[in-house]
């Protein structure tokens, strides 16, 4: 199939006679829109553009969450300690948590992008380019929801701890059946910040050859020349979709918010 | 019952506890009065371990629980206490408050102890409340829940780290009658108050404490009629 297949004015030479009438402004736009939409089925690049985008940043979501409780409850257990009374292994835990922040949080995402896509990983194939962007972003992005769930851990009064505690539970039971379910529902808001920006942030994926939509739209721009259409589309679609999602998150707070009423 | 022997407490260079020894029989209704800083708190904190002693040994029923070896968990099911903040847990119904400790530590199935935590209901006078959530409650309905709760695993000895002390003061008396009732019952209670009136007609011993130490004991009926202390003689010509 000719890469370069179609330019204007034969594309109006084929179009029904009501666009030939039209001014040459809009005959230029719909003939953009015409090539970064509908010509070669190209529409089809965005959705399974956007199939790649959704999967990374439901998948590194979940790794950074999973990423980030872990490491605020090591945080939280470290720093709760009774000075003179410190456990030497989690002292160690701790202190590769704090590594771990520190390397995270003071590199940019498109840094880590690269050192991991070009240095660490080396992925081959799509699949394996979806799996390293996972694992980049899901790194990435536990970094913050570590912050934000120590936050949350450390909402909670220390009535809370001593109460379950005196009635024979242990550290990590009293985490687990009182001190998380409460924390949790403390930080729903701010991890639906967190994902909203991992949304975003997955456009930085192209740096690795994953072909997010944001790549698709680049895709695009390489076979028509023409940048206006395809990235003005682009920034409606994350447009959109944050938007839906900021909704959706509305909904689910108030939601959860109904519980707390008298 | 307890036997603690010169219990030591610092918080840093602020030493609170200075030598603390006291021996507390099975049925006994411990009141501990005092100025506030006086360690009256720490005190009782201490008798289960939620402030970890410098120095000094607790011996709970022939074990020191004091000692690296005592797994103090165990200790703490037949200890109960209750706060002054209540402390229940807010993402929870009243009914799972009380069944979360025996259902989690397997001494009791589910069924079990929902007939527990029912009867408990029953018993602090708020069986229709099994299913309401902690923030529907008055603070007065809250603490007895909270009695509810330290009972749920049938403990030995009940703490009461002033539990009238963050109620409104038309509902200290539901909660002080519940405290009533089960030290008639025979329960082991070792009190923090301010409640002079609780102490002098449900308390068997009184303890005044002031500046780390138990300056003065007596029975309740001697101690506010005739407190030899020069202190304990300030201190209730203020709060009397």
């Amino acid at each position: 199939m000719p890469v370069m297949g179609i330019n204007l004015e034969s594309w109006l030479a084929a179009a029904p006679a009501w666009i030939q009438s039209l001014p040459d402004g809009l005959q230029e736009l719909l003939f953009q829109l015409y090539q970064t939409f509908i010509y070669q089925d190209r529409w089809t690049w965005f959705t399974d553009g956007l199939k790649v985008t959704f999967i990374t940043t439901i998948c590194a979501l979940l790794l950074g969450v999973v990423l980030g409780l872990i490491v605020a409850i090591i945080r939280t257990a470290h720093d709760s300690q009774r000075t003179g009374k410190r456990n030497p292994v989690l002292g160690v835990v701790n202190f590769l948590c704090t590594v771990y922040l520190t390397v995270i949080r003071g590199t940019p995402m498109m840094v880590q992008l690269l050192v991991m896509g070009f240095v660490i990983m080396q992925p081959r194939e799509q699949h394996e380019a979806l799996i390293c962007g996972i694992i980049t972003l899901g790194i990435n992005s536990g970094a913050y929801v570590a912050e934000i769930a120590r936050s949350g851990l450390m909402s909670i009064s220390a009535g809370q701890m001593e109460a379950g505690r005196s009635l024979g539970l242990n550290y990590w039971q009293t985490m687990r059946y009182i001190i998380i379910p409460q924390a949790v529902k403390n930080i729903l808001p701010a991890l639906g910040n967190e994902m909203i920006t991992l949304l975003k942030d997955t456009s930085l994926v192209s740096v690795i050859a994953l072909r997010d939509v944001t790549q698709q739209a680049k895709n695009i721009v390489a076979n028509t020349f023409n940048a206006t259409v395809p990235y003005i589309s682009l920034a409606l679609i994350y447009l959109v979709l944050v938007l839906i999602l900021t909704k959706l998150l509305g909904i689910f707070e108030r939601r959860l918010r109904a519980s707390d009423r008298r | 019952m307890i036997d603690v022997k010169n219990l030591c407490k610092s918080f840093g260079d602020h030493e609170v506890l200075k030598g603390v020894n006291e021996h507390i029989e099975k049925g006994e209704k411990v009141v501990i009065i005092g100025p506030s800083g006086s360690g009256k708190s720490t005190f009782l904190r201490c008798l289960n371990l939620l402030e970890e002693p410098t120095s000094g040994d607790i011996v709970f029923e022939g074990q020191n629980i004091t000692s690296k070896q005592t797994d103090i968990n165990l200790v703490r099911r037949r200890m109960g206490m209750v706060f002054q903040q209540f402390n229940l847990f807010p993402h929870l119904t009243v009914r799972e408050n009380i069944k979360l400790a025996p259902v989690k530590l397997k001494v009791m199935t589910e069924e079990e102890a929902d007939k527990r935590a029912l009867e408990l209901l029953e018993r602090v006078g708020l069986p229709d409340k099994a299913d309401s959530y902690p923030i529907q409650l008055s603070g007065g309905q809250q603490q007895r829940i909270a009695i509810a709760r330290a009972l749920a695993m049938n403990p030995d000895v009940l703490l009461f780290d002033e539990p009238t002390s963050a109620l409104d003061p038309e509902m200290v008396g539901e909660v002080l009658e519940i405290m009533k009732e089960l030290a008639d019952d025979g329960m082991t209670m070792v009190v923090v108050t301010h409640e002079m009136g609780f102490a002098r007609e449900v308390g068997t011993r009184v303890l005044f404490m002031d500046g780390g130490n138990i300056v003065e004991q007596n029975e309740p009926h001697e101690f506010f009629a005739h407190p030899k202390n020069p202190r304990l003689q300030d201190f209730l010509s203020k709060v009397l």
